[in-house]
């Protein structure tokens, strides 16, 4: 079933996440994060961190979280079975830290099928801040459903 | 001294568990059952289940925080090019392919050990300090 194209621009609700310590070290440890700046504290602050660091892709799962991405897809008609990552970018503005409350500001960016129809893709982007509205990065993740 | 040509230290992995998968499943919020569930990819037609693209991002990112100080990284992408199996051993690589304005472009390959290319991507790195 294709995805209406209708969706193109279409703002999901803005979503505030906690980030939280347990919640990095668990990442850490399940990617084999060996650099202790990433589950110490005491080594975080030792480089001039005030808490311990975001790593680079964690925002993705948050956003994932945040976005309702399954439910998204599925009331849009989408087999999750088929679904594939095709491709995922990150912007960076400013670190953000444990401890911190960012929001999530995910939309639909576009909407497009190649190979006669066999491949549908969905673009979404999705903005993320702090309190007081400083710009923490960007993501923009184009996924692929096969027909 | 970062220069067009610097090749980053590799990042091999040890073969790709499904203990692995589970962890990554809910340390990351990536729940697809796909990943995690024989019986959901069985159900898609697949003989298995497959590691999350996104752990092999995050493998990547290892290999730049490992480079560089994380504050460093301006931007970084990837383009998901094949499914790493079950018990695969995935290779991180780098090679910086440009440097203009005080950045570096590092250009990013995961690589298994039969010779599949499973992500590339690149990142922008600055090459001085700034504020954490």
């Amino acid at each position: 079933m294709a995805i209406s194209p209708d969706v193109i621009g279409r703002e999901l609700p803005a979503v505030a996440v906690d980030v939280e310590r347990g919640r990095l070290r668990f990442f850490a440890a399940a990617i084999g994060e060996t650099d202790p700046v990433f589950s110490d504290l005491a080594a975080a602050r030792a480089v001039g961190h005030p808490d311990l660091p975001v790593p680079p892709t964690f925002l993705f799962g948050l956003d994932l979280e945040a976005s309702d991405l399954t439910a998204l897809l599925a009331g849009l008609g989408v087999d999750l079975r088929r679904v594939l990552h095709g491709e995922q970018s990150f912007t960076y503005h400013s670190p953000a830290h444990a401890g911190e409350t960012l929001t999530f500001a995910p939309r639909i960016a576009d909407v497009y099928s190649r190979k006669g129809g066999a491949l549908e893709f969905l673009v979404k982007e999705t903005a993320v801040s702090r309190a007081g509205g400083t710009a923490v990065a960007e993501l923009r993740s184009t996924i692929v459903v096969r027909a | 001294m970062i220069a067009v040509g610097t090749e980053l230290p590799p990042l091999a992995l040890p073969p790709i568990s499904r203990t692995t998968l589970a962890l990554f499943a809910g340390a990351s919020g990536d729940h697809n059952p796909i990943h995690i569930d024989l019986d959901v990819a069985r159900s898609a037609g697949l003989d298995d289940v497959f590691a999350h693209g996104m752990l092999s991002m995050a493998h990547l990112g290892r290999l730049l925080t490992g480079w560089v100080p994380q504050e460093r990284i301006r931007s970084y992408r990837v383009r998901f090019a094949a499914i790493t199996p079950v018990l695969a051993q995935p290779t991180c690589t780098g090679t910086v392919t440009a440097v203009e304005d005080g950045l570096a472009t590092v250009e990013l390959v995961v690589t298994l050990a039969d010779g599949t290319v499973t992500l590339t991507g690149d990142a922008v790195v600055a090459l001085h300090e700034s504020e954490i």
